[in-house]
């Protein structure tokens, strides 16, 4: 186990490096933060070199990368181009925020996902399972921005009772929070039905049920845990997903997160403020792989012994 | 009906009494009746084999007892099922309570399964799911429970029964796990018990052994068991009665000799004249096709004559397999060494003869089946020599080899799996044609793939139908036409007839026998199934954990068998005749596995010749033997 999760780190230091290289690489592609910063106007080319001096930038490219990197071994993720703040603290307010949110969305949609899924499966072809099945296929359509701005209408224009936007409070919570658990539940409940079927069919739930089980008992105690692999390998890979959407979300509800970071340091060209949130987030995905790998081994005594 | 005449009808009387069972299947076109009409009862402490074919219903019948058949789809649309639980009043369990049926299924009424390698949960301990039956309707807590489970393991022969209690179901073997099923099933002393198809799937050594456990514990707890099976066998072994079932409906009843004896009803005429048996060609030399009776519409049809195969030409074998050796790694460190072996063929050797029938027999893991993969060249030998007609394959170009794969053809067990859905059965026989560029001529090719059908007992115009279109049999008919398209001279048939029912078993094994003799073909017969051996092969080889333990001609292998594996096989064939004497010596023991540690390896056998041909490994100790 130990070999294991050194092997997963190691990957993940390569991601890391990957995932950041390219990104680095990309938005130097982009334009020259010089400009942006001058905001236009009667700027001399003297002016711009200067800045430029000042930032680092007329170093070559792996110069500034290699700063970068050598930067994070000793905890310093350089300083934002946009007020001089030190990355990592504007990181550090920015995490959290992203994180709630993305851990009660899933939560959210693993709650609601689970008993719809299995009851769709219980009764299959008949009306419940139809309409679990148009409802996600409903909520699959919907682009995440505009079922954002669709809450917002009804919640805050219509009703007015939820905060349009901003974070303060847990009310301002509802709506992001609704917004991203809605599409994951849609995806999620087809694949808790799938995976119901195909365990349902076993002959170890016949023999559950000629023992003389309830009908719960069969279904969350023997089923539910045989179909939970697939589901867990795909909340995995739907974390990578989650979190770009989330820049999208956070964006229409101006939610001070991760998303919203990345989303004006591209816009303002702010290179370290960019470099250190995608480091951090690239972490964070390599991170619920490994917990998701381990997780099939507490799942399925299978997986652990080999 | 009220509870009150079900009571007053089985007063001193039968423990269950199924009486008009019907049972439907809602399908795309329209209701399916699986049962019709069946009636039958089940006394206390008597057995009561329920025989018959795939598509019988007699699967169906068993679920219905305990209404399990509404989790699967169907419907009871008529009849009663009577029961008389331990304790209260009898009820008709087509008409109880959800709540009533629970308290009865687990409790007064427990079930086994066909395929133990299923039957189990394989996220939760062998403990926790026997526990649970006992937790449940004995109301015990958990520490009661698992003292209760570990008695239950104990009963069912299982060692170490307490370290058992926290193994999952993967680390046992099929036996092993059978044998926990029995447990879990027998844990609330149940007054019946209904095993559909329980040693199907099984080893038949182990079989013997789970088939012992059966019949001890049900002498000892007074149950009364429904057997459901389609092996005669067995029926003869277990039963006390028995009912057989054709298309849905029971056609005959009768106690267990009469149905052996005088069968009334043609179809169990069919099914009795079927059923291989060992022993039936003693004192013949060669195999045999004998006819077969079949069901034609409504009435028996014999079919097929008798005919002694006397095919094989000994002049110069066609196949010679010198010191074959095949392994595969598994079990590695962290930095990839092996550090385990599957031993799965060492150093075998056998010569098979043109026009000749050589059967390879053993249990799981005897290697027989990897013999057969590595000489159609789906797994490289980790060693040894093959020659087929003289010629090394090891060294062989490119163009001999594919013509190897067209001269040696592979018939598998699973006729299904092994055709193509989504292609014609005519596309699917004429591909090795056009593969191996034998005929170029679109019409010619039709032709050829018609003329093929015609052999195998089909039609011409079933060429254009879909595998799904065809029953069992005709698939696996499919398949050997296929085998056949590329005009083989050494088939390798690999299990092909195990998953048959007998009635269509007979008539496959009849039809390999004539096309051996029409075109002169090699089969290498690889079965677990002793009673076709007989039938079909000349020679056999006895193989276990990857050797061969004795080879030799067939009369001598099982009228004179020398080594103790090979007469532990031969005891544990049940054999379909309920006036033989049940073997009196107990089979024991599970089959060891094949894995071996690296520079572990296992000593080969010295073979000695007993007889003209008949060669047997020697045994250090002949009380030990090999178990």
């Amino acid at each position: 186990m130990a070999g294991f999760i050194t092997k997963r780190l190691l990957q993940a230091l390569f991601v890391i490096l990957a995932v950041t290289l390219i990104v680095s690489f990309a938005i130097r592609l982009s334009g020259d933060p010089a400009i942006m910063l001058m905001g236009g106007g009667n700027v001399t080319e003297q002016d711009l070199q200067n800045i430029r001096q000042a930032l680092g930038l007329e170093r070559p490219f792996h110069v500034q990368y290699l700063s970068f990197l050598q930067g994070i071994f000793v905890g310093d993720l350089g300083r934002s181009f946009i007020g001089n703040t030190p990355v990592s603290a504007l990181i550090g307010q920015a995490l959290p925020a992203t994180l709630l949110l993305a851990f009660t969305s899933l939560l959210i949609s693993i709650v609601l996902s689970v008993p719809l899924g299995i009851h769709a499966a219980v009764h299959r072809g008949r009306w419940p399972d139809q309409l679990i099945r148009i409802l996600s296929l409903v909520g699959l359509s919907f682009p995440n921005f505009w079922l954002a701005i669709m809450l917002v209408l009804l919640f805050s224009i219509f009703l007015g009772i939820l905060p349009p936007s901003g974070m303060e409070g847990p009310e301002s919570f509802v709506m992001p929070a609704l917004t991203m658990a809605i599409i994951l539940t849609a995806t999620n409940v087809r694949l808790v039905r799938t995976s119901m079927l195909e365990t349902l069919s076993q002959q170890y739930i016949m023999v559950a049920r000629s023992k003389g089980l309830r009908d719960r008992i069969v279904l969350y105690k023997h089923a539910l845990r045989n179909s939970a692999i697939p589901l867990v390998t795909y909340i995995g890979v739907q974390f990578g997903n989650l979190i770009g959407s989330i820049v999208i979300v956070e964006r229409v509800f101006n939610w001070p997160g991760m998303g919203t970071l990345a989303f004006d340091a591209v816009s303002n060209r702010d290179y370290p403020v960019l470099q250190g949130t995608i480091a951090v987030l690239a972490l964070f995905i390599v991170l619920i792989n490994l917990a998701v790998d381990i997780a099939y081994g507490l799942i399925d005594p299978r997986i652990r012994t080999e | 009906m009220s509870d009150i005449t079900a009571s007053s009808k089985l007063l001193n009387g039968p423990l269950l009494s199924v009486r008009s069972l019907s049972v439907e299947f809602g399908t795309e076109r329209g209701p399916f009746r699986a049962v019709k009409d069946v009636s039958f009862d089940v006394s206390p402490g008597r057995t009561l084999a329920v025989v018959g074919e795939s598509g019988s219903g007699k699967s169906v019948t068993s679920l219905a007892i305990m209404r399990l058949t509404d989790y699967t789809g169907g419907r009871i649309v008529g009849g009663e099922v009577l029961f008389q639980p331990s304790g209260g009043e009898a009820l008709d369990l087509t008409k109880a309570s959800d709540d009533k049926l629970r308290d009865i299924r687990g409790n007064d009424i427990a079930m086994i399964f066909q395929e133990p390698m299923t039957s189990l949960n394989p996220v939760f301990t062998i403990g926790n799911q026997i526990a649970e039956t006992l937790i449940l309707h004995e109301s015990l807590n958990p520490r009661e429970a698992r003292l209760r489970a570990k008695e239950l393991l104990q009963k069912v022969r299982l060692p170490d029964a307490d370290r058992l209690l926290d193994r999952y179901p993967h680390q046992l073997s099929g036996g092993m796990r059978q044998r926990v099923m029995i447990a879990m099933a027998l844990a609330c002393n149940p007054k019946l018990l209904i095993a559909d198809e329980p040693t199907t799937a099984l080893d038949v050594t182990i079989q013997a052994q789970i088939l012992n456990i059966i019949r001890d514990l049900q002498q000892e707890m007074g149950t009364a068991v429904i057997f459901i099976t389609h092996d005669m066998g067995v029926v003869a072994e277990m039963a006390d009665d028995v009912v057989v079932m054709w298309k849905g409906e029971k056609v005959e009843q009768a106690p267990v000799r009469d149905i052996f004896t005088a069968p009334q009803h043609p179809y169990t005429r069919a099914l009795l004249s079927a059923v291989p048996r060992l022993g039936s060609l003693k004192g013949e030399p060669l195999p045999k096709r004998t006819p077969v009776i079949v069901m034609d519409g409504g009435a028996p049809k014999l079919v097929g004559d008798t005919h002694v195969q006397n095919t094989a030409d000994y002049a110069k074998p066609i196949l010679q397999v010198e010191k074959l050796t095949t392994r595969f790694d598994v079990g590695k460190t962290f930095f990839g060494r092996v550090t385990h072996r599957v031993h799965a063929v060492e150093e075998v050797n056998f010569d098979l003869y043109p026009g000749e029938t050589l059967a390879l027999v053993g249990e799981s893991g005897s290697g027989k089946s990897t013999i057969g993969r590595t000489l159609q060249q789906l797994v490289e030998p980790t060693s040894g020599t093959v020659r087929f007609n003289g010629r090394d394959m090891a060294s062989m170009s490119q163009g001999e080899r594919r013509r190897l794969r067209q001269e040696i053809q592979y018939i598998f067990q699973d006729p299904f799996a092994s055709l193509d859905p989504r292609h014609t059965v005519g596309y699917s026989i004429a591909e090795p044609i056009i593969v191996h560029g034998l005929i170029k001529d679109r019409k010619a090719i039709e032709k050829r793939v018609h003329e093929l059908l015609v052999q195998v007992g089909l039609q011409p115009q079933h060429a254009k139908r879909y595998p799904h279109e065809f029953s069992g049999g005709q698939r696996q008919r499919v398949c050997i036409a296929r085998a056949l398209a590329s005009d083989p001279k050494l088939v390798i048939a690999d299990e092909s007839v195990s998953a048959l029912d007998v009635s269509i078993q007979a008539q496959i094994v009849n039809l390999l026998m004539e096309l051996q003799e029409k075109r002169g073909l090699s089969y290498l017969f690889i079965t677990h199934d002793m009673a076709v051996v007989e039938k079909i092969s000349h020679r056999v080889a006895v193989m276990y954990l990857g050797q061969i333990v004795e080879i030799g001609p067939r009369q001598a292998i099982f009228e004179n068998p020398q080594h103790s594996y090979t007469r532990k096989l031969l005891s544990a064939v049940p054999i379909a005749d309920p006036e033989r004497e049940r073997a009196k010596t107990r089979i024991e023991g599970e089959i060891p596995s094949p894995v071996r540690a690296v520079g572990q390896e296992p000593a080969i056998h010295r073979m000695r010749e007993v007889g003209p041909g008949h060669w047997v490994a020697i045994e250090a100790d002949a009380l030990r033997g090999v178990a």
